[in-house]
C-alpha cells in the first residue's frame, strides 16, 4: 500500500497528539495529575483549569483499532470473560490495560487520580468506568447529563447539571489535584475554546461550497480530534484550527476538493451525508470505496458526538458553569431520535446532499437502535433513497469489506438512476 | 381456590398477547384510561393516582411471531424492542393512553424517540432516573421528574391528581411490595412450595391488573399452597441474575427448577420490587415517592453503583441472603446492562467463594435443552463438591 497523503493540519495534529502522550507518560515525574473521561460531555476546559491532563479512552480505542492493535486486545478482554456482544471501545480499552497499557502511541498511560464520569447520551460509559474502578482503584465522579427525551435542554435539567458540577464534580477535582477551583482559570480556557470553535465550524460550513474542500466524514474526524479531546480550551488548540481554517480557506479559494489517503479528490460525483461512528480497523479502506467513486461526505452526526458547534454552541465564558451544562445537553447522542432526523434531513437540504448513507456499527446501541427507522423517517422526509450498511467500531471481524462495497456500488448507481431519471424527466 | 386455579388464572393473563385483562377494565368506565411502562422500574403510583391503569410492556416473548419488528432493528439489538414493535405495530397496544420509558439502556431509552414518531397522540415520557451518588440532588431531580409526569396525566385524564389521590396509590403500592417480598420470602424458605414458573406468573399477571386484583389473587395463592403443601426434593438452591429487562421465556424457568435448581432469588419483573422500602405516607407525597428512589439500596445494573467494593460484594451479599448455593448468570443476548456487569459480579462471587455458571438467552428462545444440561450439571456438581464455601 502507498503512503497516504496527508493534509498540512493532519501533520500538525500528529504531532499535538504525539505531544499529548508523552506529556501523559511523564506525569510521574512532573507531577501532573491526570483525568480520564468521555468525548460526549467532556469537561475538558474545567480539567485544564485544575492543570491536570485529560484522557480520553474511546480516542485511544480508535487509535488501536486504526493501528491494528485492537484485535489483540478485544480477545485479551474477552478472554478475561467480557461478552461478544458488548461495545469493542470497552474490551479494547480494558484489553490495552491487561496488556501494559501502553498506548496507541507506544508511550506507556498513566493511572487516573479521578475517573470523570460524565454520562452523557451513552449508558456504557456508566458501566466502562466502574470497570475501570476495578482496575485502578481510584475515585469516580458521576455527572448525570439528562436526555433531551422531549427534544430540547428542560431548565431543571439545566439546573440539576450545574449543581452536580459544584457541589460533585469541582469538589472532586479540587480532591484529585490538590488544587483549588479558579474560575477565572476556566473563563480563559473557555474563551479559548470558544475561538476554535469559530474556526472548526468555518471548516465544517465549508462543505456547502461545490467541490467541497473537505470530507465531512473521513476527513473530518481528524479535523475534531483536537477539539473532542485534550485540546480544546488550550492555545495549541487555537493555534491548530487557525492553521486548519486557513489551509481549507486556500483549498476552497483554489477550487480543490479534500486530500484523501489516495489523493486530491477534486471531482466530486456524489454529495452525501452520513449518520454513526466508522469504522476504525479498515478506515483508510473504507474511505476508498467512497473517494474510488467521487463520493465526498458533506456533513455528518457523528463529527457532532463531541458538540453541535455547527448548530450556533459556543462555549460561554460570561456563564461559566452553566455553558457546560448547555455543552454536554447539546452532544450528539443526548438528543432523541427526532432530534437527530431533524439533524440529518436538514443536513441533506442545507448541503444540497445527493444521498444519506448510515453506518450502523454493532458496538454502539446509542447510536444504532432506531436506526432503520431513522432511514425511512429521512427517506419520507427529503425523498430521498438512503443506503445502510453495517460495521463495527474497533473489532475487524465485524467489517466486511466486499459487502459493504457492493452495497456502496449499488447505491451510487441508483444515484445515477435517479439522475438519469430527472434528467428525461426535464 | 386452589393452588392450580390461582395459576391456571394468572398463566390465562400471561399467555394473552391482546392484554384483554386491561381491556376489560378499561371497558368498565368510559373515562378510564392505562398507561404501559417498559422495564425496569416505572413510578407506578403516579399513574394509578392520575386514574391510570398501569400496565407493564415486557414483549411478546415466545408466544408472538415477529413479522414488522425485524425491519426496526438490526440482528446485534435485543430482542425485547423488536416485540414490542410488534404488539404495538400489530395493534395490541392500542388501548394504551400513554407510555413510559425508563432510562434502562440506550435500547429503551432510543425506543422513546420511535414512540414519538410512530404514535404522535399517545403521551410518552422518557424517564432519566437520577445516577448520581448525592441523594439529596437526586431526590430534587427525581421530585422534579415525578411532577411532571403526575401534571402531564392529569392533564391527559382531565382530572389532576391530588396529594390524596397519591397518597392513597403510595399506600397500595407499599402493601402490593410486601405481597411481593412475602412471596418471595416464601419461595426463600420452602421453594418446593414456591415453585417459580407459579410466582412468575402470578407477578406477571400482576403487570397487566389492578392492584387490588392482584393482592386478592396472591392472598388467595398463598393460602392456597398452606392448604396444599409438597415434599422438598433434593435440589440446589439457586440465584438467578441478569434477566431483569428481557424477560426469560418461561419455559427457561421450568427447565432451570426441572434440572434440580431451586431458584431462591431472581431478578426478574425487577421493577415491582425496585423499591425496598415502605415509602413514608407523611408529608409532600411526590417528595416521599423521590426520596424513598433515591435513598433506595437496591443494587441493580441499571443504576450506577457509588460504592467502590459494591460490584463484587453484591451476589455474595444475595447468596447469603437467600441461602443459595450457587449463581446462575442468565442474560439477555445483546443485553449492555446485565453484560457489562456480569464480569464484575463475578468476580465477586467466585472471590468469595460461590459456584457460578452463565448462560445467555433470548425471550423467544425455543429450545431448553441445552440450559436443562448446563443447570443440571450445575445443580450435580454442587451436590458432589459442595455449594457457596
Amino acid at each position: 500500500m502507498k503512503e497516504a497523503l496527508k493534509d498540512r493540519s493532519m501533520v500538525l495534529q500528529k504531532e499535538m497528539i504525539a505531544g499529548h502522550f508523552a506529556r501523559l507518560e511523564r506525569v510521574s515525574e512532573t507531577r501532573e495529575p491526570v483525568v480520564y473521561t468521555f468525548v460526549p460531555g467532556n469537561l475538558v476546559e474545567l480539567i485544564r483549569s485544575f492543570d491536570a491532563l485529560p484522557v480520553l479512552p474511546e480516542i485511544n480505542a480508535l487509535q488501536s483499532g486504526m493501528r491494528k492493535l485492537s484485535a489483540d486486545f478485544i480477545a485479551e478482554a474477552e478472554r478475561a470473560g467480557h461478552s461478544e456482544d458488548v461495545c469493542t471501545y470497552v474490551k479494547c480499552d480494558l484489553g490495552m490495560l491487561k496488556s501494559g497499557n501502553i498506548s496507541p502511541a507506544g508511550t506507556r498511560l498513566p493511572k487516573p487520580d479521578l475517573l470523570l464520569l460524565s454520562y452523557t447520551g451513552c449508558y456504557t460509559f456508566m458501566k466502562w468506568f466502574e470497570l475501570l474502578r476495578e482496575e485502578y482503584e481510584c475515585p469516580v465522579v458521576l455527572f448525570h447529563v439528562p436526555y433531551q427525551g422531549d427534544g430540547k435542554l428542560e431548565p431543571e435539567h439545566r439546573a440539576y447539571m450545574i449543581r452536580q458540577l459544584r457541589e460533585q464534580v469541582i469538589p472532586a477535582l479540587e480532591r484529585a489535584t490538590g488544587r483549588k477551583y479558579d474560575e477565572d482559570k476556566l473563563r480563559e480556557r473557555l474563551t479559548l475554546a470558544a475561538q476554535a470553535e469559530d474556526d472548526l465550524v468555518a471548516v465544517l460550513h465549508s462543505a456547502k461550497r461545490r467541490p467541497s474542500p473537505i470530507d465531512g466524514y473521513f476527513g473530518t474526524v481528524y479535523y475534531v480530534g483536537p477539539i473532542f479531546s485534550a485540546f480544546r480550551g488550550t492555545p495549541e488548540g487555537v493555534e491548530y484550527y487557525r492553521a486548519l481554517r486557513e489551509e481549507i480557506e486556500e483549498r476552497a479559494a483554489a477550487g480543490l476538493g479534500p486530500i484523501t489517503p489516495d489523493g486530491p479528490l477534486n471531482e466530486q460525483k456524489y454529495r452525501l451525508v452520513v449518520e454513526g461512528p466508522p469504522n476504525w480497523t479498515h478506515f483508510r479502506d473504507f474511505w476508498k470505496m467512497f473517494s474510488d467513486e467521487g463520493a465526498v461526505v458533506v456533513a455528518s452526526t457523528y463529527t457532532k458526538v463531541g458538540g453541535t458547534y455547527d448548530f450556533g454552541f459556543r462555549h460561554n465564558p460570561a456563564d461559566p458553569i452553566g455553558t457546560m451544562a448547555d455543552y454536554c445537553s447539546g452532544c450528539y447522542t443526548n438528543l432523541n431520535l427526532p432530534s437527530r432526523i431533524d439533524m440529518l434531513a436538514r443536513y441533506i437540504q442545507e448541503y444540497e446532499a445527493d444521498g444519506f448513507l448510515i453506518n450502523s456499527v454493532k458496538s454502539c446501541n446509542s447510536f444504532s437502535a432506531g436506526q432503520l427507522m431513522m432511514l425511512r423517517e429521512i427517506e419520507k422526509r427529503t425523498g430521498i433513497a438512503g443506503a445502510f450498511i453495517e460495521s463495527d467500531l474497533v473489532d475487524p471481524r465485524y467489517f466486511g469489506a466486499a459487502n459493504i462495497k457492493n452495497r456502496l456500488e449499488s447505491y451510487f448507481q441508483m444515484i445515477d438512476a435517479r439522475r438519469a431519471g430527472e434528467a428525461v424527466a426535464v | 381456590m386452589s393452588r392450580a386455579t390461582v395459576v391456571d388464572w394468572a398463566r390465562e393473563i400471561y399467555e394473552d398477547l391482546h392484554f384483554g385483562a386491561a381491556r376489560r377494565w378499561l371497558a368498565e368506565g368510559p373515562d378510564r384510561r392505562a398507561a404501559g411502562y417498559l422495564p425496569v422500574y416505572a413510578p407506578r403510583e403516579i399513574l394509578h393516582a392520575c386514574g391510570f391503569l398501569p400496565v407493564g410492556i415486557h414483549g411478546g416473548g415466545d408466544r408472538l411471531e415477529i413479522i414488522r419488528g425485524d425491519a426496526f432493528y438490526q440482528s446485534y439489538i435485543c430482542h425485547l424492542p423488536r416485540s414490542v414493535i410488534e404488539l404495538a405495530q400489530s395493534g395490541r397496544l392500542d388501548m394504551l393512553s400513554a407510555v413510559l420509558f425508563p432510562s434502562t439502556c440506550d435500547v429503551i431509552r432510543n425506543l422513546s424517540g420511535m414512540w414519538k414518531l410512530l404514535y404522535p397522540d399517545i403521551y410518552v415520557r422518557y424517564l432519566d432516573v437520577p445516577q448520581g451518588a448525592d441523594p439529596a440532588a437526586s431526590t430534587d431531580f427525581w421530585e422534579g421528574e415525578l411532577r411532571r409526569v403526575m401534571t402531564d396525566l392529569g392533564d391527559l385524564a382531565g382530572r389532576p391528581a391530588t396529594d390524596q389521590d397519591l397518597r392513597r396509590s403510595i399506600a397500595l403500592y407499599n402493601e402490593t411490595r410486601a405481597m411481593i417480598r412475602m412471596l418471595y420470602q416464601t419461595r426463600q424458605e420452602r421453594p418446593w412450595d414456591v415453585p417459580s414458573e407459579e410466582l412468575y406468573l402470578l407477578l406477571r399477571a400482576g403487570e397487566v391488573i389492578p392492584a387490588e386484583d392482584f393482592l386478592a389473587k396472591a392472598r388467595e395463592y398463598l393460602a392456597a399452597i398452606a392448604a396444599e403443601p409438597r415434599r422438598p426434593r433434593d435440589n440446589s438452591r439457586i440465584v438467578v441474575t441478569g434477566a431483569f429487562c428481557e424477560q426469560p421465556p418461561l419455559g427457561l424457568i421450568k427447565s432451570i427448577e426441572r434440572a434440580g435448581c431451586y431458584i431462591v432469588d431472581d431478578d426478574f419483573l425487577l421493577g415491582n420490587r425496585f423499591l425496598q422500602h415502605e415509602v413514608s405516607l407523611e408529608g409532600d407525597p411526590v417528595r416521599a415517592l423521590a426520596e424513598s428512589f433515591a435513598r433506595n439500596d437496591r443494587r441493580t445494573s441499571v443504576l450506577y453503583e457509588p460504592d467502590p467494593r459494591g460490584k463484587k460484594r453484591v451476589m455474595p451479599e444475595r447468596v447469603a441472603a437467600a441461602r443459595a448455593d450457587g449463581i446462575i448468570f442468565a442474560a439477555p443476548s445483546f443485553c449492555d446492562p446485565a453484560l457489562l456487569d456480569q464480569p464484575m459480579l463475578r468476580l465477586g462471587a467466585e472471590a468469595a467463594g460461590i459456584p457460578c455458571i452463565a448462560f445467555k438467552y433470548s425471550e423467544n428462545s425455543g429450545q431448553f435443552q441445552q440450559f436443562r444440561e448446563q443447570a443440571g450439571t450445575f445443580s450435580d456438581s454442587i451436590k458432589l463438591w459442595g455449594g457457596t464455601s
